[in-house]
């Protein structure tokens, strides 16, 4: 137990050295915006994860709570004048309430169909925002006001890349703190043996409800940050294939390690960036490395390497 | 006094009776042994017992409440825990996770409190590893306790399950074939360990292949053939029963041990 209280101070220690080490190499602005989105996704991937690698559940539809999160800073500001901050919380608020009203009876289902009714979700939340263009601007999205906190006006790629990187350090502290406490056990416990969990006394319903509801709320307020941060939100970042992203990241990083989720963010949002200069052979060689890594890292990136590592240091 | 009582349970799957008008009953400290060959209904019925599987007809009582139809983290609550005959273990957690887990009830589980880890959180999982680890001790699994479950042998998977059904401190347990694929020595132990369980007053219901740990142990048994109970009594009476010998060998095989 001491050792793992040292681990999960030794990874926070570690992510704020990236964070406040990087800056130092990156050449322009641009770097600054490409490292904060990747903060953002990573705070989204590793709710997520606690949901999916802990308490092994899925979501197919959580760029919808992503989605609400974005539309709450946006519209909130806009039609009824509430600051951004408060529109943030509002939003948080309204996606953890959207959790667990339909989580409850959509969590009896298993596996596919779990899939399938999240799925079904996320489809339905992006489809209002579509539709309610008096409220959302339709498919062409809208601008977002500022963010200002305390007559603090945070803009610029620099602050923003401060701001989101410590939303991330605080959305890793949660979820390391997570993982030994009677609630994580229970998470991890119902995702390897339903029933045994359910012997040893854990009301199944009741913690899966809680897993789904955690990761609401981390990718709610990681969809304020993007809006706030872009100044403009269009409906993409509440649709399927954003929600698929977000599943990519978790398992690619490795399902049930946090660090794993920052990792599979980091990789999916710089790769593309990195793999421009193939220009149209792009998505060909990001889809190709994709499946190469889960076929050699099958349990995630960091996992797997975690495993290597330490078959080296006992040899 | 009984602690834990079923009685007339039944049970059909596609129109088999899986269980039939089977009844039981068990006092603290007692050990009541439920044997049958393979296929006699002796998991079923207790998938029925622990609110796994849901009865037809009957009714299952736990220190004089009805308790019919409550969902096993009920019944964990009102002091029933059971072991599985295929292993059910937490795989990805350690040997000490899993016992932790088994202390669930024991613990305060608050979900901001632990999603800030506040001090009583990281005061209270101390606790909990210190009894999950004594619980270890108890079934000589001390010296594992931080290696994955996943990693561990099929014998130690056995002893572990024990450990976590104990560590809610139940009243009734009950031990789905807690000796198979164990070896001699590691049935000694377990028999060792099933007699420190009753001595300390928890009353235990076992399903069990090992005839020679049953007699040695039980203090009642309960005969089933297809779903169905053929005999109950003292293990001695059970023994020379002929009903059971028949049940087991068959009529030529029973008229072979007659007369051995």
């Amino acid at each position: 137990m001491l050792q793992k209280i040292g681990y999960r101070y030794l990874i926070l220690i570690a992510l704020a050295v990236v964070v406040a080490v990087l800056p130092l190499i990156f050449p322009s602005s641009y770097y600054f915006r490409v490292a904060s989105l990747v903060w953002v996704s990573a705070l989204a991937a590793i709710g997520l994860n606690v949901l999916m690698g802990s308490a092994g559940q899925v979501s197919l539809g959580h760029a919808g709570f992503f989605g609400i999160g974005a539309y709450a800073v946006a519209i909130g500001p806009a039609h009824f004048g509430i600051p951004p901050w408060a529109a943030l919380l509002l939003g948080c608020i309204i996606s953890s309430l959207l959790a667990y009203l339909v989580g409850r009876p959509i969590l009896k289902l298993k596996g596919h169909y779990l899939a399938i009714a999240t799925l079904g979700l996320g489809v339905l939340v992006a489809l209002v925002i579509t539709t309610e263009s008096r409220w959302t601007g339709g498919p062409d999205g809208m601008p977002v006001a500022k963010l200002v906190l305390f007559g603090w006006r945070v803009s610029g790629s620099d602050t923003w890349y401060w701001v989101t990187g410590g939303l991330l350090i605080l959305g890793t502290w949660i979820a390391l703190n997570l993982n030994d406490t009677p609630t994580g056990r229970a998470f991890r416990a119902l995702h390897d043996s339903e029933v045994a969990a359910r012997v040893a006394g854990i009301n199944v319903a009741r913690f899966k409800l809680q897993a789904f509801v955690i990761a609401a709320a981390y990718a709610s307020i990681a969809g304020s940050a993007l809006a706030l941060m872009n100044g403009f939100i269009n409906p993409d970042q509440a649709g399927f294939l954003h929600s698929v992203e977000m599943v990519t990241m978790v398992v690619l990083g490795g399902l049930g390690s946090v660090v794993g989720s920052i990792v599979g963010a980091a990789v999916l949002i710089t790769l593309p960036q990195v793999l421009t200069v193939f220009q149209e052979y792009e998505h060909l060689l990001l889809g190709f490395i994709i499946i190469v890594s889960m076929i050699f890292m099958r349990d995630g990136i960091v996992p797997t390497l975690s495993r290597i590592l330490a078959k080296r240091t006992q040899a | 006094m009984t602690i834990l009582a079923a009685r007339d349970i039944g049970i059909s799957f596609g129109g088999v009776k899986a269980i039939d008008d089977v009844s039981f009953a068990v006092s603290p400290g007692q050990i009541l042994s439920i044997i049958g060959p393979n296929g006699a209904g002796k998991t079923t019925l207790f998938n029925i017992v622990s609110g796994v599987y849901e009865r037809d007809q009957g009714q299952v009582e736990l220190s004089g409440e009805d308790v019919t139809g409550l969902t096993p983290d009920k019944l964990a609550t009102r002091g029933l825990s059971r072991t599985f005959q295929n292993l059910q273990i937490f795989q990805r957690m350690t040997a000490a996770e899993n016992v932790m887990v088994g202390r669930h009830l024991r613990e305060r589980c608050n979900l901001l409190a632990d999603l800030f880890r506040l001090p009583s959180v990281t005061r209270q999982n101390a606790e909990t590893r210190d009894a999950a680890l004594a619980f270890l001790d108890d079934v000589g699994l001390r010296s594992s306790a931080d290696v994955p479950a996943g990693s561990l042998s099929y014998g130690a998977c056995k002893r572990l399950e024990i450990a976590r059904a104990l560590a809610s401190e139940p009243r009734v347990l009950l031990l789905d074939e807690p000796a198979a694929g164990c070896n001699a020595v590691e049935t000694e132990e377990i028999e060792e360990l099933i007699r420190r369980v009753a001595a300390k007053g928890i009353a235990v219901v076992l399903v069990e292949h090992d005839m020679k740990l049953v007699m040695k142990i039980s203090n009642h048994i309960l005969v089933l053939n297809r779903g169905k109970p053929i005999a109950e009594g003292k293990p001695q009476e059970v023994r020379d029963n002929p009903a059971v010998l028949e049940a087991y060998l068959g009529k030529h095989g029973a008229r072979e041990a007659a007369r051995a």
